[in-house]
């Protein structure tokens, strides 16, 4: 049998027909709508009075408390003012459980006794709701600033650490074996290969842990405080300003979802090379 | 002149379930080797002969449970850059960039940024990767990867090179360049070396030696002269050397040493 090159005798293949083209509607679309869809059934339930608007004001009403906030403010405070302080509490609980987390977090991940110390704290401390041990912590520490701080760090800390502790644990064995066979000692091994490995699992821990630290603020700033989100939205719910309760909870969530947009970006930035390991 | 001496060495692991149960499972056992630093030793077997373990024994990651292991008669007690390992998949640090990678063991060091950054890239020109060093370690190829793993190990300057299935994971085409690469780069740094491969073709071409080693305990069954990697460095072509009657009669003496006794093992 003999094989031809002589690619003018090949058969012709049919030429295909060309596929009819629908593009699938993208996600961000598909959000869109479904927010588009749900403000809308609000604005006809508060239109058509089917829930008093006591309870459920129109959402032009609540775009005008949020005018209204931002300009004039609401129990001696701007929304900037009460964003503020709230950050404020946030961004102090973050700084403390970074600098106690990642340090117990390497211990737990590095060393045995470590573990034994630390571990049982930290199972301890994961599964209680914050709210249960604020009473202790006001007692401990007073009403004031110290005690929202405290609370909101102690929420934050678990997974910061267990974040930590697996990225530590997870390192590649042969990255280490390198570092070792390159004349490293244990503590070149632990400051130059074993922490900048665990780096994208701790800042997935510190984006999870601003997110559960944003919950614990709010419910912080509702039970002791006299500023910030959680504190407005308590003293516009005794008086009954609804569209100013709103007001708030759709400001809590736009700004979570820009701290985990800015906490993504700060991700990319830093490593890059972590879906490449 | 460095040589790295294995003195009756056995190896215990701890038995693995369905692998004689309970105990200790001899890994190795019997070794006695050298290697001196102008020499290649290419160390072959089947699957489960223990080629890494002596590797690793080596490098000093893990300890012998008998005999000893030494360097110019100083015993190995743990790893060290005068053993500088390079891995199959080549385990550089993805949060560095090349030229980063290949100056780690300088920084290891205490060597000022300046002048670690000009030796990397002195190495990085030697492996042919000169314009290759702002790039991260995932835009590089697999045959570039491992140029870089090799200057990396380079830069540590190893008394000797244990070489873990380097060219393992690379294509056959790329496979063929690196091998005639790394036998310049090896008799350029005039460290000795010690190559763990699977492949029967590589040994002979790179070894200056071959070690053969038999599984279940892994013993060193046959020590083997071969002068093809003298043949390369002195210009003749890797396919002209391949294609020899001497090479194909060894690489058939070899694969029958090695497979010998596969066939009952696998009917039983």
């Amino acid at each position: 049998m003999t094989l031809s090159t002589d690619v003018t005798s090949l058969p012709e293949v049919p030429a295909k027909d060309p596929p009819c083209e629908r593009r699938p509607l993208p996600v961000a679309a598909i959000s869109a709508i479904t927010v588009a869809v749900l403000v809308g059934l609000w604005a006809l339930a508060a239109a058509y009075a089917l829930v008093s608007p006591v309870f459920l004001p129109s959402p032009r009403q609540v775009v005008v408390a949020i005018y209204n906030l931002v300009v004039t403010g609401f129990v001696d405070a701007t929304l900037a003012e009460h964003l503020g302080a709230s950050l404020t509490r946030i961004f102090g609980a973050l700084a403390a459980s970074i600098a106690i987390g990642i340090p117990a977090g390497l211990a737990i991940g590095t060393s045995r006794i470590g573990r034994g110390i630390l571990d049982p704290v930290v199972e301890f401390l994961r599964p209680l709701p914050p709210l249960a041990y604020l009473p202790l912590i006001i007692i401990w520490v007073g009403i004031g600033e110290a005690s929202k701080i405290t609370v909101i760090a102690l929420s934050m800390l678990p997974s910061i650490i267990l974040s930590t502790s697996a990225g530590v644990r997870g390192v590649s064995k042969d990255h280490v074996n390198a570092a070792r066979s390159l004349g490293a000692s244990r503590r070149q091994v632990l400051s130059d290969v074993v922490l900048p490995s665990a780096v994208p699992s701790i800042l997935t821990g510190i984006r999870i842990a601003l997110g559960a630290g944003w919950t614990t603020l709010v419910a912080a700033e509702l039970v002791a405080a006299t500023s910030g989100i959680g504190f407005m939205i308590q003293s516009a719910a005794q008086f009954l300003v609804t569209d100013v309760v709103i007001a708030g909870i759709v400001v809590i969530a736009l700004v979570a979802i820009l701290l985990e947009a800015i906490a993504r970006q700060i991700e990319r930035r830093l490593v890059p090379w972590a879906p490449h390991r | 002149m460095s040589i790295l001496t294995f003195r009756n060495v056995a190896l215990r692991y701890p038995a693995r379930p369905g692998r004689g149960g309970a105990g200790e499972e001899l890994v190795l056992d019997g070794i006695n080797l050298q290697v001196a630093s102008d020499e290649l030793v290419a160390i072959i077997g089947r699957s489960g002969s223990g080629k890494t373990s002596l590797l690793n024994l080596a490098a000093g990651f893990i300890a012998p449970s008998a005999g000893t292991i030494a360097l110019d008669g100083e015993p190995v007690r743990g790893p060290g850059a005068d053993r500088a390992v390079v891995f199959q998949d080549d385990a550089l640090y993805p949060w560095l960039d090349a030229r980063d990678n290949i100056a780690f063991p300088l920084k290891l060091r205490g060597i000022p940024l300046a002048e670690r950054r000009a030796r990397a890239d002195a190495l990085l020109a030697r492996v042919g990767l000169a314009e290759a060093g702002d790039r991260r370690i995932w835009e590089l190829s697999g045959g570039m990867r491992q140029r870089v793993g090799i200057a990396r190990a380079l830069a540590a300057e190893p008394r000797f090179l244990l070489l873990d299935e380097p060219l393992g994971a690379l294509d056959a085409l790329t496979r063929t360049r690196m091998q005639e690469f790394l036998l310049r780069i090896k008799a350029e740094s005039g460290a000795g070396a010690i190559l763990i491969t699977h492949s029967i073709e590589e040994a002979l071409l790179l070894g200056t030696r071959i070690v053969v080693l038999s599984p279940n305990p892994g013993r060193l069954t046959a020590e083997i002269e071969a002068g093809f990697n003298a043949e390369v460095l002195n210009g003749a072509s890797v396919s002209a050397v391949k294609a020899s009657p001497l090479f194909k009669r060894m690489h058939a003496g070899l694969t029958g040493l090695i497979h010998s006794g596969a066939d009952e093992e696998l009917a039983a």
